[in-house]
């Protein structure tokens, strides 16, 4: 059985219990009305956050659907570590799939450009992870507030049996009736986060205590500045440039995924109340960080397009 | 502004504000009322646009039209490509930003007709809405429909917002015309609960900060101001329901209800009616993560384990005994059409409603003339038609009244050929299968009559509901039952 940690918290506040609440309604759902669901685990923290919401949302039962991590092979090695911790701890059942002509082609970050790296390691990685394990549905981490073309994301969000997002034709939801109604090879991604900020997902796994990777506290470590970006220079698969020199500095990460495409931020937040009251005053959205967003207005919703997450 | 308003402000002021619930609402009115200017204001004036969003913003806007050197807010919120190329907002966009004291959820949607679907998407889980209007042109065709829609979707706190009022000389008494304009409408749609705010979006005007420079003589909130004032129904003062989401068997000692308390509230030791079965059962444990309960209230998503072992599946309502939802094959409702495809008369479509599907036949009965308001007797719905229809379910269904529960008085219709959600809906009432007296099979007869307050009483009463299919129920008027019993002796 799934184990409770701590029974003595104080109560959420109203907002966040309101969305703890419409985070377990949707797991449930989602559950109860697909075959075969999977839930997509990128280890960041809304991963953990959405971790976290799954296991009390079934309670006493464990998890009833497996986890999928698509693993580039370049993610931080701190993330992998703590991933395989937590899925013995919580014991759950995990996927991880690497897409196998990435491999085969050696496609990497650096000899193939962030944009169809991105594009071979993770999106088609994940059609490929989804149509593998025939899964009629796959919840995500997402949030509305994250880019401009998600505000308009549904919860059940619809696909084609090629992965394919339809903005303009989405089905309308209305009141939380979601309409789970599909036919064979559509699938839905489900998005419990949806109505979260990233303040939200703070405050709460700081209510919850929820664990999450060391990365996103601040710590004086070694980096190089790449395209204005702070890259982390703790992995030996990072080639330096000669005009490239690491520097030792206090830094941590708004979001994780591969290294090599993750910027790091100056910080001293080395706890979480530190880190909500560098959020409070920040003036810099979350994504900045991420190479993958900033080639041009619209980037992110043609790769849902095409089945990015 | 009202004697009522000022009490609600006062008792808030001293209550512990932080403890609010977020406020859900949604803007109405079209592109050229600055609707999306609006809420860029709001999320720009309460910080929600970070610094390199703000970038991004500056570097895609087209034009500086008015020399404030301040970004196009509409920006922000058109996400989709097709709309930033288009200028208008064609889908429901969800934005989010917080005070101190609430957070808030804002659906935006799109003011032209053809998009009536999308506004009552986003009404439809809206506590509050914001009916947008240009203080130069006044109270539009487009504003009472946007009012109307609003109200039948159940929101039932209105702000008014006269914007532009800048460019109409800030005048006091133009601002007065179109309040008094509006509530004398909005009182003929049982709409009572309404601020009304000069402001200019654009320069941010009574949105976030009071502008004293030119509209002194306005004593209201600020929008900011009346939305953080605003109150959440509560649906914890009704019947006891829990719609069953999913059973959770981890073993086999282990038996639980797992759902979301859509009414109402439920605590250990309590009996409870399982629907449709109608079998009773005892509540013994509320089961959470964190902790064991000893109550349960509207909203929380909760395990529930019952005295007994009975047959309860997905789609099960369990109850409150005393207070039941009202159980039938026949109930009429007010739905919006939301598809192309439009609904037809004795099709079979799905219905899913707090976690159920059910398989029914729509018969449509009347269609609203949004421009007069008027009801048209109809036997089809087309995209974006609002109106009353009669449904006919083949197995029982249960339902509660959508103006008293939402939650357990709301649906979705879905066509099983496309799977397409073609409408959202709301039951208004029950239709009683009533006895006929050309079956009964005495002679002698009893007529009652009574009020009608006292016959829905009745009709609630365990007794009443054994013998309701000997009892034939007419309504009707006193003068008429009186012409009626004076020809019995």
């Amino acid at each position: 059985m799934n184990e409770p940690e701590n029974h003595q918290k104080p109560p959420l506040e109203p907002h966040l219990k309101e969305l703890e609440n419409e985070a377990i309604f949707i797991f449930r759902e989602v559950a109860a009305e697909f075959e075969n669901p999977v839930m997509l685990y990128s280890v960041g923290k809304d991963s953990s956050t959405l971790l976290h919401l799954a296991r009390k949302a079934f309670y006493p039962e464990k998890i009833p659907f497996p986890l999928l991590h698509i693993n580039t092979g370049w993610k931080f090695s701190q993330m992998i570590e703590f991933r395989d911790e937590l899925i013995k701890r919580y014991e759950l059942e995990l996927i991880s799939f690497t897409n196998p002509r990435g491999v085969n082609e050696n496609v990497t970050p650096f000899t193939h450009g962030s944009a169809l790296y991105t594009d071979i390691m993770k999106t088609e990685a994940l059609r490929m992870a989804l149509d593998d394990g025939q899964y009629d549905a796959a919840f995500g981490g997402a949030r509305r507030d994250e880019e401009a073309s998600r505000a308009k994301e549904r919860i059940y969000s619809f696909r084609t049996p090629d992965h394919r997002w339809d903005p303009r034709n989405q089905r309308p939801e209305l009141w939380s009736i979601y309409n789970g109604m599909i036919k064979k090879g559509e699938s839905v991604r489900a998005f419990p986060l949806s109505n979260w900020t990233e303040s939200d997902v703070w405050q709460y796994i700081r209510a919850e205590d929820i664990p999450i990777v060391p990365l996103y506290f601040a710590k004086n470590r070694p980096v190089i500045e790449r395209d204005g970006m702070l890259i982390l220079a703790e992995d030996k698969r990072l080639e330096l440039a000669p005009n490239e020199q690491i520097k030792q500095m206090d830094i941590r990460f708004r979001t994780l995924g591969c290294f090599p495409l993750s910027g790091a931020i100056k910080s001293e937040a080395r706890n979480i109340d530190e880190i909500i009251e560098e959020i409070e005053v920040a003036t810099v959205s979350e994504r900045q960080g991420r190479a993958i967003d900033r080639d041009q207005a619209g980037s992110m919703e043609m790769k849902k397009r095409e089945g990015y997450f | 502004m009202s004697e009522l308003n000022l009490a609600k402000q006062q008792d808030l002021t001293k209550s512990t504000l932080k403890n609010l619930s977020p406020l859900r609402f949604i803007t109405c009115g079209s592109v050229d009322d600055g609707k999306s200017t609006l809420i860029g204001r709001l999320l720009w004036d309460t910080k929600a646009v970070k610094e390199d969003q703000e970038e991004r913003l500056r570097k895609d806007s087209r034009k500086q039209k008015d020399g404030l050197n301040l970004p196009e807010f509409a920006l922000l919120l058109d996400g989709l490509q097709a709309e930033r190329e288009q200028g208008i907002t064609i889908d429901v966009a969800y934005r989010y930003f917080s005070t101190s004291k609430r957070t808030f959820i804002v659906a935006d949607t799109p003011g032209h007709e053809q998009y009536t679907r999308n506004m009552a998407t986003g009404a439809s889980s809206a506590e509050l809405a914001i009916l947008l209007v240009d203080a130069r042109v006044g109270i539009l065709e487009q504003t009472k429909r946007h009012a109307m829609i609003a109200s039948m979707m159940g929101i039932k706190q209105f702000i008014l917002a006269v914007n532009k009022i800048d460019l109409a000389n800030y005048d006091r008494q133009l601002f007065e015309t179109i309040e008094t304009e509006f509530s004398e409408f909005a009182l003929s749609l049982g709409i009572t609960d309404i601020i009304s705010i000069p402001m200019c979006a654009l320069k941010g005007e009574n949105v976030v900060n009071k502008d004293l420079e030119h509209m002194g003589w306005y004593e209201g909130p600020t929008l900011l101001e009346a939305l953080e004032r605003a109150t959440i129904r509560s649906k914890q003062t009704v019947g006891f329901r829990m719609p069953v989401q999913r059973v959770c068997r981890p073993n086999e000692s282990f038996r639980g209800y797992q759902g979301t308390v859509s009414g109402g509230a439920v605590k250990p030791g309590d009996s409870v009616v399982i629907l449709p079965s109608g079998i009773k059962a005892n509540v013994t444990n509320i089961i959470t993560f964190d902790l064991v309960r000893n109550a349960a209230v509207a909203g929380d998503a909760i395990t529930l384990e019952l005295d007994r072992n009975v047959d309860i599946a997905r789609g099960d309502m369990i109850s409150s005994i005393d207070a039941r939802p009202l159980v039938g094959h026949n109930f009429s409702a007010n739905i919006i059409c939301l598809a192309q495809s439009g609904i037809v008369a004795n099709k079979r479509y799905w219905l899913k409603s707090s976690s159920k599907l059910q398989r029914v036949v729509v018969e449509p009965i009347s269609v609203i003339d949004l421009k007069s308001g008027q009801y048209n007797a109809c036997d089809s719905f087309e995209l974006n038609n609002i109106g009353k229809v009669k449904l006919r379910f083949e197995e029982e269904a249960n339902f509660d009244i959508y103006d008293e529960n939402p939650d357990t008085g709301s649906f979705i219709l879905i066509d099983p050929d496309s799977n397409n959600t073609i409408a959202g809906g709301m039951i208004s009432a029950k239709i009683e299968q009533v006895a006929n007296i050309d079956n009964f099979n005495e002679e002698e007869i009893i007529v009652f009559s009574m009020p009608l307050v006292e016959a829905k009483k009745l009709q609630q009463l365990e007794g009443f509901k054994e013998i309701s299919d000997k009892v034939q129920q007419t309504q009707t008027i006193k003068s008429k039952l009186r012409n009626l019993l004076s020809d019995i002796d």
